[in-house]
């Protein structure tokens, strides 16, 4: 199996707060990989850190083999530093969050972030913008026909995969929660991404909905050749859909391996399973 | 309704409004409204390059005064007929430059002038931190205004004197004709790949760039083509105007071009361009009363001298940005289908 993201000894801390805390985590071409913990667990940070929107302070980020992130404390930071392994990074590889999308990791929003001034359509069409050949001067004078053609097919396309094409035009915000959450899925497979990046994407959505999405997950992962990282809270989900899973408490690694042996671990039931059963 | 039929009605609208320019020269010439209509295309084109950037991709620049004034001694400078700059340049031996250019390409230059300056301030400023683009371009502009009085480059700028004897426009319709122009071209680039994603950077930072949009780059991008089509207008009002004279380039002309945009609608094209006419309506004709003092009778109405205006307009842009923050237009567009609309829940409104 081919590894497609790795992460070694990623640290990210805000100030004297250590939201992930020397994580360690691959994850396989074709896989399904979930990462589950507790609300506060620095999931979505680690999301983050992946995707660029933060600087992770200590670590190294590989995807696809290549370095994508490596970086160490350095600043204030080098003595505010409390998580491990200081010393072992000694480059600083950043790449913004665009870049990141480019090289093929796209990514939903835990508290969705649409466009909010587009329609459906549009919301799909922007993140088409990235895989261009036109410029700014082809585009205006539309020389670029042909390529706005082909990207308005293929967004249309995209909607018809996520069932949302009846409501193309309306505006994106002015859908219910769970069309929102699928859009953005459309949306981030528009980017033609090689790993994606699902954070709580059941999250509001009814048992049955929650059904449909495990299946939906799968398609999609079929469909367009794709490695899913996905966060989520619906156990049934997690354990139906995931490959292996990764538990997380504090920023910290607390279990990892197939649904069964995670479920059977005494640290994740409690620290988490048997959280999440009372509520 | 039909979108052939919709077509030819907004080709008429627009064929109407061109003819309107044409006979207003002819019936009206030297009038007001005549000042109205050319100010107010030039002011339009400018709204809208402004537009472009504060309303489409959400940035902040207070630069737009700056930008014009780049392109309006551009102009003036390479239109000057080589024979009349001896006088001109009166207290700099004719200047240093002894050739003239063609009108239309220097306008073009204007623009390139203006926007070679905004790529220059928006190389480390929209790299670092796009919040800081108000204070910098507010900046840049004063400096320019300095620099241009300067004496240093008088043999350029003719110092703190007049550039004139300029060739300028003589028809209403010419105004009309170039501004349209360069509206098409900023409304096209807005319906294109690259205005989707000045809106998406406008909307939402963090999401565009999850959707691989290089924010400093579209940033950049926005920035030099709005002061480019600023220096462009630039250029339009030093024609308008007939003499150019940095003083006049103040930043309370870049607050009234933002006043325009707000009135008009942020986001909105259509707005930007009924604000401007609206705008230099009011400021040009209809409340000139304000700055002269009246007398009935023996008595003189009070509060109105030199200056009043100024104070109405204040109190007018305070009403706009507490209760009208939306503008005439909000973000949408002039359309039929919208004043279609209208009618219809008026009519369906006068039947209940
Ligand atoms: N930008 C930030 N600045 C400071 N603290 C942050 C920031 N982002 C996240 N955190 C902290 O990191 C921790 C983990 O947050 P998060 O990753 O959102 O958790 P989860 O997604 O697992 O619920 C929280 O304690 C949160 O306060
Ligand atoms: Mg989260």
């Amino acid at each position: 199996m081919r590894n497609v993201l790795s992460l070694k000894d990623v640290t990210m801390q805000f100030g004297g707060v250590v939201a992930v805390n020397n994580l360690s985590m691959d994850v396989n071409e074709g896989e399904i990989v979930s990462l589950i913990g507790p609300n506060g667990a620095g999931k979505t940070t680690v999301f983050n850190v992946i995707t660029g929107v933060y600087e992770a302070t200590n670590g190294r980020i590989l995807f696809n083999e290549e370095v994508m992130l490596e970086n160490y404390p350095k600043g204030k930071m080098k003595k505010l530093y409390k998580g491990e392994n200081a010393g072992v990074y000694k480059k600083s590889v950043v790449k913004l969050p665009d870049k990141i999308t480019k090289m093929g990791i796209a990514r939903t929003f835990q508290n969705i972030r649409l466009f909010k001034s587009m329609t459906v359509f549009e919301n799909v069409l922007v993140a088409m913008h990235l895989r261009r050949k036109s410029n700014v001067f082809t585009a205006t004078f539309k020389l670029n026909m042909k390529e706005e053609k082909a990207m308005r097919e293929k967004a249309l396309e995209l909607l018809c995969e996520v069932g949302l094409e009846d409501v193309k035009d309306e505006l994106a915000t002015s859908l219910p929660y769970g069309k929102q959450r699928r859009l953005e899925i459309a949306r981030a497979l528009a980017t033609q991404p090689t790993l994606l990046l699902l954070d709580e994407p059941a999250a509001g959505m009814n048992p049955q909905e929650t059904d449909e999405l495990t299946a939906f997950i799968k398609h999609i992962r079929d469909k367009f050749n794709l490695t899913v990282l996905l966060i989520e809270h619906h156990m049934n989900l997690v354990m139906d859909i995931s490959d292996r899973i990764y538990v997380i408490d504090f920023g910290k690694l607390i279990s990892s391996g197939t649904p069964e042996v995670v479920q059977a671990d005494q640290r994740v039931i409690d620290a988490y399973l048997g959280v999440t059963e009372d509520e | 309704m039909k979108k052939t039929t919709k077509n030819i009605i907004y080709i008429a609208l627009l064929l109407l409004i061109f003819a309107l320019s044409y006979v207003v020269d002819i019936i009206a010439p030297y009038s007001m409204l005549v000042t109205v209509l050319r100010k107010g295309a030039v002011y339009a084109l400018v709204a809208v390059s402004m537009n472009l950037l504060n309303g489409f991709t959400g940035l902040f620049s207070l630069g737009q005064a700056g930008f014009m004034l780049l392109g309006a001694y551009t102009y003036a400078i390479f239109t000057i007929p080589t024979a009349v700059r001896e006088s001109v340049y009166y207290y700099y031996e004719g200047g240093i430059i002894n050739f003239q250019m063609n009108m239309i390409l220097a306008m073009l230059l204007a623009g390139v002038v203006a926007a070679i300056f905004a790529y220059l301030i928006g190389l480390p400023v929209l790299k670092l931190k796009s919040d800081y683009l108000a204070i910098a371009t507010l900046g840049f502009a004063e400096i320019v205004r300095a620099l241009a009085q300067w004496d240093g480059f008088g043999k350029i700028t003719n110092g703190s004197n007049l550039l004139k004897k300029f060739p300028v426009l003589d028809n209403t319709t010419q105004y009309f004709l170039i501004v349209a122009i360069c509206i098409a071209v900023i409304a096209m680039l807005i319906h294109s790949t690259y205005g989707r994603a000045f809106k998406a950077i406008r909307d939402d930072e963090i999401a565009a760039q999850a959707m691989g949009i290089n924010l400093a780059r579209h940033e950049q991008l926005s920035f030099v083509i709005s002061a480019f089509f600023a220096g462009i207008g630039g250029a339009l009002l030093a024609i308008f105007q007939t003499t150019v004279q940095a003083n006049a380039f103040k930043s309370a002309m870049t607050y009234e071009i933002l006043l325009i945009v707000v009135i008009g609608g942020i986001g909105s094209i259509t707005g930007s361009i009924l604000g401007s006419f609206l705008f230099i309506a009011c400021s040009e004709w209809w409340l000139r009363f304000l700055d002269e003092p009246m007398f009935i009778g023996t008595f003189q109405v009070p509060l109105l001298r030199t200056g009043f205006r100024m104070v109405v307009f204040s109190v007018i842009i305070m009403i706009v940005v507490l209760f009208f923050r939306r503008g005439i237009m909000g973000d949408k567009e002039f359309s039929l289908d919208r004043i279609a609309k209208l009618f219809r829940k008026k009519a369906k409104g006068d039947k209940k």
